[in-house]
């Protein structure tokens, strides 16, 4: 390593890690075929920090994201290697019931569409206080529920509400009350204000840090939006095509993005400030993940193609504090680096 | 419950509906008299009977029965007669109609009643069985349960079940409302009624579990697909938890539904069925009355059954206004 890395940055050791990704692959099967929506994915989130994840639509941030307490959207999608290490115990390796006791008390979710993660016939207390009995706090649970709405700067009397009665915004505020119930260690949450107006999605994302920072929590935030990695993350994953291609600090990523893709990805942000954007925006989409490109899955979209890249795989490597899986960055200085 | 929502409001809701359904009755009586007016064959000669009788005596009884007025003046006549509640007299049965429909009507519905309890409690279990391991050897014993419902006819399944509990058997009366030859009270009364009821139930609620058993299947496989399901997971409920507490609850919305629309088929049903079974009810004095040409019988059934209907969706449509917060009302 070249400079001493600061203790929440690529390359960082491993103790006080929360979460631990370890290659893991998810795969679905259907009738089409089978697809690898997470395709080897290594990350890890340390105690009281907040990392982002971010990438295009499709590229499989929230598979990523289901990967960790094995709920999917369907029931054909499976973890089928790695391991996802939660204060250092594979929850993969454990039985139902076991998995059961970490989901929404250890790990909790907050998800994209709030409202429709709120079940329709069942009011906002009842939703909540299912939860609390579900982990053994059922006693006081009506009080704790008022507690954590009023938390998240609801009235108590929402409890009473169908979610059909309030507002997206109001929802989502639910679901972060859902989350933060039984107090867990690592919250994941998955696009929790792309549903939502634009100003309601400053207000939420800013209760969200607020929280995150009073109850020091581990934050998984999953996201397209750079804004909102800018705003909040201290460290950042860029996913592209079922797999990690840079990660960096959030101040790094920014600065000096070492990928090509997420070279594009700034430069389609910037493209609205600056009239001279570092260069073109990404071309093209992301890939069928039936049929990936051989080699750097992003070489027919890039602009520094050469051609190496269709053919050998580039490994992640540590540059500087950034790590990123592009040949343009093969030189002999650079060494691999060690997953965090 | 939330503002708007309450038993006030649904009480006035049920009003409103109760009123909106008059028009519907006086059209379903308007209806059913000119059909039957229209109707071949001549009700006078059933009265009186294929014996060549004197013309001028024919002509009195046709006067005194008012059948001689036009069809208009017969059909003002008649809704002024229901308006005050008078429905009629039976003369086949020396009876009149209004008392004659509701105690047949009164049987009926003890087998309807029963048939919808029961169809509903075994579908939904058969269902959500099936559901929980779609395509095991259980959801595959209820898929064929399923067809074979759908397949069987009533008055067909009706004949077997006697032949085998009644015929073969023995264990089970072959028909009849109740025992005529014994004269049981209290309790007994009521075992001998049940022994009656068990074979012409089970013949009229085979089709109605099969549907039932279908939809709930269907129903909960889509609910369970939901993003609330996922997160109610992601929570940490227990599987069993998320089945009936999440699950079931926003499933039974189609199955209530469907309870009110099954029932007009099970009014019909159960005219075959108490024809199989010799049960005294609405659907056997429909048939008895329509070859006798007991026309007041017929229009008076007719209105009846009509107005059971129209409650007992009312009723269903409440039942999904309670179930399902959404609905407004
Ligand atoms: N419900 C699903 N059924 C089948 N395949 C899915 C489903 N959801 C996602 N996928 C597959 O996983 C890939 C990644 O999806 P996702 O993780 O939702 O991406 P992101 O969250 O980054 O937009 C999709 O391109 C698709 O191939
Ligand atoms: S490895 Fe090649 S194709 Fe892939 S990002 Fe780097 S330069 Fe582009
Ligand atoms: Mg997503």
């Amino acid at each position: 390593m070249t400079a001493s890395p600061p203790a929440r940055s690529a390359g960082a050791p491993s103790g006080d890690a929360v979460l631990e990704l370890r290659a893991v692959t998810t795969e679905i099967r259907s009738l089409r075929g089978r697809v690898r929506p997470v395709d080897g994915v290594s990350l890890t989130v340390h105690a009281g920090e907040v990392v982002g994840v971010v990438g295009e639509s499709g590229s499989g941030k929230s598979m990523t994201a289901f990967s960790v307490l094995q709920l999917f959207p369907t029931k054909a999608a499976r973890v089928i290697a790695g391991e996802v290490l939660l204060a250092g115990r594979d929850l993969l390796t454990l039985r139902p019931e076991a998995l059961r006791r970490v989901r929404g008390r250890e790990v909790a979710m907050i998800f994209q569409d709030a409202a429709s993660y709120l079940n329709p016939v069942l009011t906002v207390g009842a939703q909540l206080e299912q939860q609390l009995q579900a982990h053994d706090m059922a006693r006081g649970a009506e009080a704790r529920v008022a507690e954590l709405l009023r938390d998240v700067g609801l009235t108590p009397e929402v409890a009473k509400r169908y979610p059909h009665e309030l507002s997206g915004g109001q929802c989502q505020r639910v679901g972060i009350a859902s989350a933060l119930a039984c107090s867990p260690a690592l919250v994941i949450a998955d696009e929790p204000t792309t549903a939502l107006d634009v100003t309601i999605q400053a207000q939420v994302l800013r209760l969200l840090a607020r929280l995150q920072r009073e109850h020091d929590l581990a934050l998984l935030l999953i996201t397209h939006d750079l804004g909102v990695v800018a705003e909040v993350c201290d460290r950042v994953y860029v996913m592209y095509a079922g797999q990690i291609v840079e990660e960096a600090p959030v101040e790094r990523l920014f600065a000096e993005p070492q990928h090509p893709y997420t070279q594009g990805l700034l430069a389609g942000v910037l493209d609205l400030l600056d009239p001279k954007p570092i260069q073109a925006a990404i071309k093209g989409s992301v890939p069928d993940l039936r049929d990936p490109p051989s080699g750097c899955r992003f070489h027919p979209r890039c602009p520094h193609v050469m051609p190496r890249c269709s053919s050998d795989v580039p490994p992640l490597l540590l540059r500087g504090e950034s790590r990123s899986a592009c040949w343009l960055h093969d030189d002999p200085d650079a060494s691999q680096g060690a997953p965090t | 419950m939330s503002a708007g929502r309450g038993t006030k409001a649904l009480g006035a809701y049920a009003l409103e509906r109760l009123v909106n359904a008059v028009p519907l009755v006086l059209g379903v009586i308007v209806v059913n008299f000119l059909l039957i007016s229209l109707a071949p064959g001549d009700p006078v000669t059933a009265l009186i009977g294929e014996f060549p009788a004197p013309p001028e005596y024919v002509e009195r009884v046709r006067a005194q029965y008012g059948l001689d007025q036009s069809v208009p003046e017969r059909l003002v006549r008649y809704l002024g007669s229901v308006v005050r509640g008078d429905l009629g007299f039976s003369f086949a049965n020396r009876q009149p109609v209004l008392d004659l429909v509701v105690q047949r009507l009164g049987r009926t519905m003890l087998l309807m009643l029963t048939t919808v309890v029961l169809a509903t409690f075994v579908g939904v279990v058969l269902g959500v069985w099936a559901a929980r391991r779609p395509n095991s050897a259980v959801d595959g014993g209820a898929t064929g349960f399923a067809l074979a419902g759908y397949s069987i006819p009533e008055f067909w399944l009706g004949q077997i079940l006697i032949l085998v509990f009644a015929v073969w058997l023995g264990w089970l009366p072959a028909g009849g409302f109740r025992s005529i030859r014994a004269e049981y009270v209290g309790l007994d009364a009521v075992w001998d009624q049940a022994r009656h009821m068990i074979l012409p139930v089970l013949a009229l609620s085979f089709r109605y579990m099969a549907i039932t058993t279908r939809l709930t299947r269907a129903s909960l496989l889509e609910v369970m697909n939901a993003d609330y399901i996922l997160a109610a997971r992601a929570r940490g409920l227990s599987e069993r938890r998320v089945l009936w507490e999440h699950g079931l609850r926003a499933a039974a919305l189609p199955i209530i539904t469907v309870i009110g629309y099954n029932f007009s088929f099970i009014v019909a049903g159960s005219a075959l069925v108490e024809t199989v079974f010799g049960w005294p009810g609405v659907g056997r004095l429909m048939y008895d009355s329509i070859f006798t040409r007991d026309y007041p019988v017929l229009l008076g059934i007719l209105l009846l059954v009509s107005i059971t209907v129209i409650l007992v969706n009312l009723v269903t449509d409440i039942a999904y206004a309670l179930a399902d917060p959404r609905v407004r009302y």
